[in-house]
């Protein structure tokens, strides 16, 4: 068969239900397949937003996201969306068209060199330079963007091989004798990593996104509960551990609680599972966990000991290492601990002034108390980190946010993906006004495709983190900050695409109206929240402070 | 993982010093644009970087010589191993004959010749090619020995020089093999 058929066929085989893009001239024989195909097609109006979509799509459903887009200017508006699916370890494949081999190197009309552009932030990338591995490249490229610490894969197709005659036998089995990851975690290790946490007298579990991923949940639970030890997570970790359980601390970092920053400073034990430490979560390294002895379980060894250093390394697979740490330890009770983390609780817990404006928190809070079982997907910035501190996960995968590369714009279309996965949940975009009008297009595409996702925006017509900065750093010198779009109409935009708009001035207003959007399931709809414009996102850690350095509102 | 974690923390490792590194890659394209890219974003130093095929021809060896902290060559190293195209990564620092070869082009008159030709001699360097006025010196030796012979070349004048690179192997009964 052709080879454009034999992609279609290799991607069923592989069990792919959407795919996420847009076609072009290189790659019009793989869509010419894809006509025949029972794979339901996504178009986006904007490659960045296809590949956005497949990794929202990935991180909702835990499978393997797909994006296509044409050679040349389709190839590299995907380069932001792979950057962001690499920092955040999503598993999507994204297919690029590429002139043909006779005029690779030529500066041809469409050629971009995708694979040399994209190598820093694909955990792998391939170029097919003849037709006999084809199937064997796509084969390796679901495996190695599926297992392992996941991220994406690019493949790059040129137009003749798409063409060219392939004879369909898909691989079943693959070794590539570079990459083996390892799951289960060095038992010597285990051992030592148990009796730490026996010998603690302030243990407490940092729980990242490596658990989400490892679909290691339960076993986080039955961990936390027979230590027992208090949970924070950080930004990617956020569902990892349910936010209503007493144990959860809820996201720690430069906008964590203070009682999740305090207890993360204070406690004798952290239990990193799953996360790199970042700087957003761990403030000043030399002064991270001054008092504690750190246990780091991580399937990626490179991130063992990269950024702080460790007593215990642990690499496997967070799923599988917790369960066999769960078969030697022991419940042990900690009472002054215990006193101490309610203690801090009672005494700064997260708030906001509630008088009478328009609060985004207050949404946000809506938002939860209306449909608990909300997918919410955020942008980046104030939106984001409200998000973060008020919307309290119940389960896995429910909180979908860039975390690492912290793109602006991904919010919205990674909700198109996760309501492609769960067309029957309610899926809302906390967003801003600034975030919003980075990939605002995708109004279209769910108007095209009735995809009936809420887009909220705390419309405050500021870039609202920097002017945040701005005004607590920079003297209050608002540099460019002002969106001055008090005129703009997010409402009567999108009932330009086609969808519903509302706009929301009062708090009276929000239950009403999102009890009213959240009945709609045919379309699109934008709630424009005029919120409070100088609202700031508090307790707040300044960068390159320690996490008991808090500034609060 | 329990010595890397205690390498870690070695108080007596220092940012100046030289680690080599041997690398099996498979022998593909771009497989030499991926580690020239690590190495580029995660701002590592390469003092020297050599390829070649070993016995297999679908495997091909890199050495690697690096400055830095032993946290640094450790994360040099497990950031090669996550390259799908790298194979295996080794430190080779410890015990092993390193080698570099170097062809250097120096002035040579009819008084100078004779006492460079000698000096080469000295160093087992080879005369190979002579004109009116230059001679070219093939030189292999660790980095001490040829750091030596170019210092002793200088005051004829180095018209020209080019370095393989360093290449390395470890002492007895250790290899670097997949």
């Amino acid at each position: 068969m052709r080879g454009a058929d034999a992609i279609v066929k290799a991607l069923e085989d592989e069990g792919v239900k959407n795919i996420f893009g847009i076609p072009g001239g290189a790659i019009i024989e793989v869509y010419d397949a894809l006509y025949d195909s029972g794979i339901n097609h996504i178009l986006t109006r904007h490659e960045q937003a296809a590949v956005h979509a497949a990794d929202g799509y990935a991180r909702a459903s835990g499978k393997v996201g797909v994006a296509f887009a044409t050679s040349g200017p389709g190839a590299t508006n995907t380069v932001t969306g792979i950057a962001t699916a690499y920092m955040d370890s999503s598993p999507i494949i994204v297919m690029t068209g590429q002139v043909p081999r006779s005029l690779i190197g030529n500066d041809a009309f469409q050629e971009a060199d995708i694979t040399g552009i994209t190598m820093p932030v694909t955990k792998h990338n391939y170029i097919v330079t003849n037709p006999s591995e084809l199937l064997h490249i796509i084969k390796e490229a679901f495996y190695i963007a599926s297992t392992g610490r996941p991220g994406p894969v690019l493949i790059d197709v040129p137009k003749d091989v798409t063409v060219a005659e392939v004879e369909y036998n898909y691989p079943k089995k693959i070794s590539i004798p570079g990459y083996k990851p390892k799951t289960k975690g060095h038992p010597k290790q285990v051992k030592r990593a148990a009796e730490l946490i026996m010998e603690s007298e302030r243990p407490v579990i940092l729980a990242g996104g490596g658990i989400i991923l490892s679909n290691a949940s339960e076993e986080l639970i039955r961990f936390a509960e027979l230590i027992p030890a208090f949970v924070v997570t950080t930004l990617m970790g956020k569902g990892a551990f349910p936010e209503n359980h007493p144990l959860c601390l809820g996201f720690v970092g430069m906008h964590g609680s203070k009682y999740a920053n305090y207890a993360l400073t204070e406690c004798d034990l952290v239990i990193a599972i799953g996360t790199r430490f970042s700087d957003r979560t761990t403030g000043r390294v030399d002064n991270f966990a001054p008092y504690a002895k750190i246990i780091h379980i991580d399937i990626d060894p490179a991130e063992i000991g990269k950024n702080v250093r460790v007593d215990v390394p642990i690499v496997g697979d967070a799923k599988e290492v917790l369960k066999d740490i769960l078969k030697i330890i022991k419940y042990k009770k900690r009472k002054e601990w215990e006193d101490k983390i309610s203690q801090w609780r009672r005494k700064y817990p997260l708030r906001y002034k509630n008088d009478g404006k328009l609060k985004p928190q207050y949404v946000i809070e809506k938002i939860f108390t209306i449909e608990p079982d909300t997918i919410v997907t955020t942008e980046v910035g104030q939106n984001q980190m409200w998000a973060a501190q008020y919307f309290k996960t119940k389960y896995p995968r429910q909180f979908i946010s860039s975390g690492g590369l912290g793109t602006m714009g991904f919010g919205f279309p990674a909700a198109i993906g996760a309501q492609m996965a769960f067309p029957d949940k309610n899926v809302v975009d906390v967003a801003g006004d600034g975030s919003f009008l980075m990939n605002i297009q995708e109004l279209a595409t769910c108007v095209d495709f009735n995809i009936p996702v809420k887009v909220a925006i705390m419309n405050n017509q500021f870039l609202g983190m920097v002017r945040q900065w701005q005004e607590l750093f920079y003297k209050e010198r608002y540099s460019a900050t002002c969106l001055r779009c008090k005129e703009l109409r997010f409402d009567k935009i999108a009932e330009g695409f086609g969808g519903v708009g509302m706009v929301v001035e009062k708090p009276t207003e929000v239950e009403e109206t999102l009890r009213e959007a959240f009945e709609i399931r045919d379309a699109p709809v934008v709630i424009d929240f005029r919120v409070e414009r100088l609202e700031n996102v508090f307790p707040m850690v300044p960068a390159g402070a320690g996490l008991n350095q808090i500034i609060d509102g | 993982m329990a010595k890397n974690a205690k390498n870690t923390k070695n108080a007596n490792s220092n940012s100046n010093d030289r680690y080599t590194i041997s690398v099996l890659v498979e022998n593909k394209p771009g497989v030499l644009a991926r580690v020239a890219s690590l190495f580029r974003r995660r701002n590592f130093n390469i003092e020297s970087l050599t390829v070649g095929t070993t016995d297999r021809d679908d495997i091909s060896r890199m050495t690697i010589v690096v400055n830095g902290d032993l946290r640094v060559v450790e994360q040099v190293m497990k950031q090669l191993n996550k390259l799908i195209d790298v194979i295996k990564v080794s430190d080779v620092t410890e015990k092993s004959v390193e080698r570099e070869l170097v062809l250097i082009k120096v002035k040579a008159t009819s008084e100078s010749r004779g006492e460079i030709v000698e000096l080469a001699n000295i160093f087992r360097g080879r005369v190979v090619d002579v004109s009116k006025d230059s001679i070219i010196i093939e030189i292999t030796g660790d980095e001490d020995k040829i750091k030596a012979f170019i210092n002793l070349m200088r005051q004829f004048g180095i018209r020209e020089l080019a370095r393989t690179g360093m290449v390395a192997m470890q002492r007895g009964e250790k290899v670097v093999s997949v």
